[in-house]
């Protein structure tokens, strides 16, 4: 429980805690211990992780279900199927509801009054993502989030070549702006972060047609290409901060296993959310065992890079410790 | 030796960094912010309103409802509704009809896009919270000259607007002209015919006419009693054979599409209300 209150607040922004000498189990400390004399030969991990790296088994898995989500909406307008109406916002699978959470938030507070699809809608997605893990929204189904992905790319080819620069931006700026379009949408009576959600423009733009709106979008990746890595995703989407609370108790989580970590912190490298994974950092864990906090997209690079298997995907109640 | 020197210099870097970052993310912040802000500049600007699909609730209320999903534009049978674009600021995604375009002309017997709609932000009946304008509310459920089952009225209570003739010197019947042709040559605009084809559609530019005076507006309007060509007497005291707009009009614009004058004789004022006359 302490330990779910210490990721709430890392995902609003704070610091990871460094933990005190009395927080680690006794398995832990041992594992600690026998590590401290021993050399890894990283000459092996990397060409161990190189073959693992290329593998990219989740986000070949990730891709295919984005890209495929993404089209459903496409062909059922297109082809009119009635398989996934709507856009990402809100949406008719097979004839039931399906709201968005940010959106729905958006809508209750400007118009202040709810209707039982609206409640239907957003339960039906609460529940879902909730199972699923919260921000696996974010890296299996946003659009923005793949674009953002290749933008990642040029970005670091980019800051490879010293051409620019990464400028890391206060966390807590997210916890802000949620508020802060909660606040205007409940005081203006406008849906006011629906003008500029990248998720509602592109997810409109791929069912409806292109428009205006795209360009603000492409302003979106040119600041994190050329300025912040990710920043949209890290620092600023609401959407995120929304799933990221759904998913806190989820069943889905990443997990952690010290015995097995290189502690060569690659997985640290490719994250998205970095100080989500602050344990696996050499002397850091508490315990043999450690979920990864709610701000985890469950975009699984950290299980593809990982070459000691340490980082794993797990379903609580299904998925048996080894 | 250089212990005591070099720790608090590191800590002053860090704390550096960590100012920066954090003025970096107010200015960003900020940014965003202000940028999304700039959407009410549209809604506020905009001179002429938007002309909404049916059952939409009053233009605050509705851009506060939509959730700018775009399900009413896809079950439109003859793709009258739009998501608007960035250019309309807050109003961005929500859905609006370019009647000169496409017009709604209730294809779907039953404004299918009120049954699609999951926030109520288009609905058969208001809100009991909401107010409701003088001259909204439609004396009588809206019939349609299409119905299947005649005494089987539309279900939504307000008009969406009002036709007006504009240019009453344009309009064919003033000038006592006929048509010969396709109303608006080139213009593929879709239609229910409904002698041709109940169900399904088709594009306006495949069916002429041939009329010794014009009538589009009258002839295709989908509601029962909503316009009516009566003699009307001129400032010059000539009467003439007008187009007359009563109150049964609920601002589809269907008459605006099909008006073969350009621009359009008649057209309809989006959100308007009655007020007795037109």
């Amino acid at each position: 429980m302490n330990r779910t209150a210490d990721q709430l607040r890392v995902m609003c922004g704070a610091e990871p805690r460094r933990p005190e000498p009395g927080d680690f189990t006794a398995g832990a400390k041992a594992i600690h211990e026998a590590k401290r004399n021993k050399r890894e030969d990283f000459a092996k991990i990397f060409a161990e992780e190189a073959i693992y790296a290329r593998k990219q088994k989740w986000k070949k898995r990730r891709w295919t279900v984005l890209i495929g989500v993404n089209l459903l909406f496409l062909l059922s307008y297109l082809l009119d199927v009635q398989a996934l109406e709507g856009s990402l916002s809100g949406s008719r699978f097979v004839g039931f509801h399906l709201v968005d959470l940010n959106s729905a938030l958006q809508v209750m507070l400007a118009h202040k009054h709810i209707i039982m699809n609206l409640l239907i809608g957003t339960a039906t997605i609460g529940l879902g993502w909730f199972l699923l893990g919260g921000r696996t929204f974010c890296s299996w189904v946003c659009p923005y989030h793949l674009l953002s992905e290749l933008g990642e790319k040029l970005h670091l080819a980019l800051v490879a070549k010293k051409l620019v620069k990464d400028h890391p931006l206060h966390r807590g700026l997210r916890v802000v702006l949620w508020a802060t379009f909660a606040a205007l949408a409940y005081g203006t009576g406008f849906t006011v972060y629906e003008t500029i959600s990248p998720t509602g423009i592109l997810s409109r733009a791929l069912v409806y047609g292109p428009g205006v709106a795209l360009l603000w979008v492409v302003a979106l990746l040119a600041f994190e290409v050329l300025y912040s890595r990710r920043a949209w995703c890290r620092y600023l989407c609401p959407i995120g901060l929304t799933y990221g609370v759904v998913g806190t108790f989820s069943p889905v989580k990443v997990t952690y296993d010290l015995a097995k970590c290189h502690h060569e912190l690659n997985c640290r490298k490719v994250c998205l959310v970095p100080h989500v994974l602050d344990h696996v950092i050499k002397g850091r864990a508490t315990a043999e065992q450690l979920d990864v906090g709610p701000d985890c997209t469950r975009c699984g690079m950290c299980v593809d890079v990982c070459p000691g298997g340490a980082l794993t995907f797990k379903i609580t109640g299904v998925t048996r410790h080894s | 030796m250089s212990d005591p020197k070099s720790a608090p210099v590191q800590t002053d870097v860090r704390t550096q960094e960590k100012r920066r970052s954090f003025l970096k993310a107010a200015a960003v912040g900020a940014g965003v912010v202000g940028f999304a802000l700039a959407g009410a500049g549209p809604v506020v600007l905009r001179k002429e309103q938007r002309l909404r699909p049916p059952g939409a609730l009053d233009e605050r209320d509705f851009l506060a409802s939509c959730i700018k999903c775009g399900q009413c534009v896809q079950v439109c049978p003859v793709e009258a509704l739009h998501p608007a674009d960035l250019t309309d600021g807050f109003g961005i995604g929500a859905p609006f009809i370019d009647p000169r375009h496409q017009a709604c002309d209730f294809a779907c017997d039953v404004a299918q896009c009120i049954l699609a709609c999951p926030t109520g932000a288009l609905s058969y009946e208001k809100p009991g919270f909401l107010t409701v304008r003088a001259g909204a509310t439609l004396a009588a459920a809206p019939e349609l000259v299409a119905a299947e089952k005649p005494g089987e009225p539309l279900q939504f209570k307000e008009r969406m607007g009002v036709a007006r003739l504009a240019r009453p010197d344009a309009c064919l019947s003033v000038q006592n002209r006929g048509i010969s042709g396709p109303a608006r040559p080139g213009f593929h605009g879709l239609k229910r015919y409904s002698d041709v084809d109940r169900w399904k559609p088709s594009h306006v530019d495949e069916h002429p006419y041939q009329l010794e005076r014009c009538d589009l507006c009258v002839r295709e309007c989908p509601i029962k009693g909503a316009i009516s060509i009566e003699p009307k007497t001129g400032a010059d005291g000539v009467v003439r054979l007008t187009p007359v707009v009563h109150e049964a009009c609920v601002g589809c614009g269907t008459c605006q599409m099909m008006c073969p004058a350009e621009p359009a004789a008649i057209v309809v004022d989006a959100r308007e209300t009655w007020e007795g006359g037109a």
